[in-house]
């Protein structure tokens, strides 16, 4: 009997051995998800100059992806909106860098394309598509500012004459490791918008690259570890999610598996639904008006990175004493001033302003009449009230800008920043030369007239979920002064600008006249049985 | 000097709890509405909440006992002798007049109590439990698709619970007032405590000194 058991233990111990050393061998090559590796196509293994020749190797088995992707906002960046609005960063005027053309070298570095520097642009080119920077698994492609979309495939130097070199990317390496999308490939673009880390949006920057629970609940590369495409579930590169685009109220019932939605699978209630609080039903009374974001993320830039919320142009063009752009900057090595870009705002961890909305937005566009007498300009308008049915209250960035504008037109204008040649303003700190430039880059009329004026732009905040334990509390609405003091149309309980005045004056009047009643009879008592004694 | 047990067990305890249900609510209900902060805006509403299912579950219980055992007849209103009763609040009580009402088992409140009573059991608690109940189901309100209650705003339903909570407010300062004219401060509130009334005949009680 022993030597039977002592038999089987060896042998399960031979057994087991192998198959272990077996496990680790397959741990240490990293099985793939993926049923293809890329860096065994013989479409690969060659040495690729520029980024079409990788595109032709990709669109060789991926036959339909360029095609894709041309439809989408992430190639045209353009959208005509349901109100017949033509918007998308080739055509609005914002309030950061306000425009790109006449910038595409430097702006359209983030653009999915290759070689995007001015109007000529073919957006029907397949090979103009680029598939590495959404694609790359190895942190190694870059898409330098300055060569339009362009990644660098020979050590250049760049700025010309500045000394700095900007090194060769391996595109062959990069193409045989492509892979899903990722927080570090969307966040290149997205987490950098207007111009630096978290700089535009304030829930977009880099520290959601490999957030923690607190920052991001869904995101925490510790916990659920989301990538963007989780909730941006993409079909056909069709990203859904778009802020051009917003789904302010989701009604719909939370998506199961095996079923056609025609909601957008980015929204909470996506997953969600409409009654997520389980411990505290009261809190799903609240689901139909006050947007999931509005409790759940409690302030945005909550990383550690700043973001901007005001510039001022207008104080830009002075210089140090070596004769170039002053900069300014402050404790923690922001800049707060910079002489090619005027003053900066710059917070963490910033209470949104709320607001109702109802997914429409309006926008000021380059030849709509603007007027001093109306600022600041809204950039964008988010639409909503309390009674439209359709809107929600959402935690909004509101971003305040003083920018260029043509006094005499009264227009916003495009203004000519980067570049080599002599109008650019970052080159000159001329005002004039510079917007005359981008004015005619975009065949518009400028009075040769430059003076600034208020703007705004809202931006909705929906990333940077915190953990239920971080959510809001009752009081930081439910109170005089609160949250969404100044939101109007609804009834809080607890805010005292709902209150009745006239009854509370009255109640209060009527509760101390019945108290001094009282008292005056019973003082009356004791005056009287004192005097008969 | 006589006792008279006038206050069952049931009606003492529906009493008491009943006070402290609503003086609880008062203290958090305006704490809800906003007018200090006390527990925290998020446990008032939740124990307000509570103390409310608490009450109306008390009510029931009151209203099943008030037509199981007839004391429902102890509230109808009645002008017998009500002038009497004014006049002895106004000024008997200060010349020392003797209180025109006897209680009895079948007759326990003055005219004047019958009429404060039931004008909060008729008017004031229903006032409070319907606005409360439409202002805790405010949602489903909404979306009932009832015309004539989807369009209430919540607005005009927390205007009305608050007029309903000031009227309570209202009564309850006279009413913890009125507690102590019996024959001695106190007497009124042993009552309610013991259920024993003592029937206070002045004339016998010749050496009424220190109070």
């Amino acid at each position: 009997m022993l030597t039977r058991l002592f038999m089987s233990a060896a042998m399960v111990c031979a057994l087991l051995v192998p198959a272990a050393h077996a496990a680790s061998d397959a741990g240490s090559a990293k099985m793939l998800k993926s049923t293809a590796d890329h860096s065994k196509f013989k479409e690969l293994k060659q040495e690729f100059n520029s980024g079409p020749e990788v595109t032709k190797a990709c669109l060789g088995c991926h036959t339909e992806a360029a095609k894709q992707i041309h439809k989408t906002e992430h190639w045209k960046w353009e959208y005509k909106s349901p109100e017949g609005q033509l918007l998308g960063k080739k055509h609005i005027v914002n309030n950061f860098c306000t425009s790109i053309t006449s910038n595409e070298a430097d702006c359209n570095a983030c653009h999915i394309g290759y070689g995007w520097k001015d109007d000529k642009f073919d957006f029907s080119s397949e090979v103009n598509v680029d598939c590495l920077a959404c694609h790359d698994t190895t942190g190694k492609y870059k898409k330098p500012i300055g060569f339009a979309g362009n990644p660098v495939t020979k050590d250049t130097e760049y700025p010309p004459g500045s000394g700095k070199i900007i090194r060769a990317v391996d595109l062959k390496d990069v193409a045989q490791h492509v892979g899903k999308t990722s927080r570090t490939t969307c966040g290149a673009c997205h987490f950098y918008g207007g111009g630096g880390d978290g700089v535009k949006h304030g829930d977009l920057d880099s520290s959601l690259e490999a957030p923690d629970k607190a920052l991001d609940v869904h995101m925490a590369a510790d916990g659920n570890n989301f990538v963007c495409d989780t909730c941006h579930d993409t079909q056909g590169h069709q990203v859904p999610g778009s802020r051009y685009a917003p789904t302010a109220q989701d009604k719909g019932e939370a998506h199961v598996r095996g079923k056609e939605y025609k909601t957008s699978p980015t929204t909470c209630q996506a997953c969600h639904g409409q009654s997520p609080h389980k411990k505290i039903a009261k809190l799903n009374d609240h689901t139909d008006k006050v947007a999931c974001q509005t409790c759940h993320i409690p302030t945005f830039a909550r990383g550690g990175v700043p973001t901007k919320m005001s510039w001022d142009w207008s104080t830009s063009g002075k210089r140090a004493p070596d004769g170039k752009p002053l900069v300014v900057k402050n404790a923690d090595s922001y800049e707060i001033y910079n002489g090619k870009k005027g003053d900066f705002v710059l917070a963490e961890n910033v209470i949104p302003q709320y607001i109702w909305f109802n997914g429409k937005v309006k926008y000021t566009l380059r030849g709509d009449k603007i007027e001093t007498s109306n600022q600041p300009v809204h950039i964008n308008s988010f639409e909503g009230s309390a009674s439209d049915g359709k809107s929600m209250i959402w935690p909004v960035k509101v971003f305040r800008g003083k920018q260029a504008f043509d006094p005499v037109n009264k227009t916003l204008v495009v203004t000519h920043l980067a570049g080599e040649d002599d109008s650019a303003y970052w080159t000159n700190l001329n005002w004039t030369k510079a917007v005359a430039a981008g004015m005619a880059a975009v065949n518009a009329p400028f009075s040769g007239k430059v003076d600034f004026i208020e703007t705004d732009s809202t931006w909705p905040i929906t990333h940077m979920v915190a953990p239920a334990k971080d959510a809001l509390r009752c009081n930081a609405c439910h109170a005089a002064n609160g949250r969404l003091e100044k939101v109007p149309g609804i009834y809080i309980p607890g805010r005292a600008s709902d209150h009745a005045g006239w009854l509370d004056t009255a109640g209060w009047a009527i509760a101390v006249l019945t108290l001094l009643g009282v008292l005056g009879h019973g003082l009356a008592r004791v005056l009287v049985s004192k005097r008969k004694h | 000097m006589t006792r008279i047990y006038i206050f069952k067990r049931f009606e003492r305890f529906w009493h008491w709890a009943q006070a402290a249900l609503i003086i609880f609510m008062l203290v958090s209900g305006f704490e809800i509405h906003g007018t200090y902060v006390l527990l925290g805006w998020e446990k008032a509403a939740d124990l307000h909440t509570t103390a409310a299912w608490t009450l109306i579950g008390l009510w029931l219980f009151a209203i099943f006992w008030h037509f199981t055992t007839g004391e429902w007849k102890q509230y109808i209103p009645t002008s017998k002798n009500i002038l009497g009763v004014m006049n002895y609040y106004s000024v008997g009580i200060f010349t020392g007049a003797p209180h025109p009402f006897r209680a009895t088992q079948l007759s326990k409140h003055n005219p004047l109590q019958r009429l404060a009573y039931l004008l909060v059991k008729l008017f004031i608690n229903p006032l409070i439990w319907v606005s409360g109940l439409a202002y805790l189901y405010y949602n489903e309100l909404t979306a009932s698709k009832i015309p004539a209650v989807a369009g209430v705003s919540l607005g005009s339903i927390a205007l009305v619970h608050t007029a309903a909570a000031f009227m309570m407010l209202a009564f309850l300062l006279g009413h913890l007032y009125l507690a102590t004219t019996g024959h001695t401060p106190l007497a009124h509130i042993k009552a309610m405590i013991t259920g024993w009334e003592v029937d206070y005949e002045p004339e016998q009680d010749a050496p009424r000194s220190a109070p």
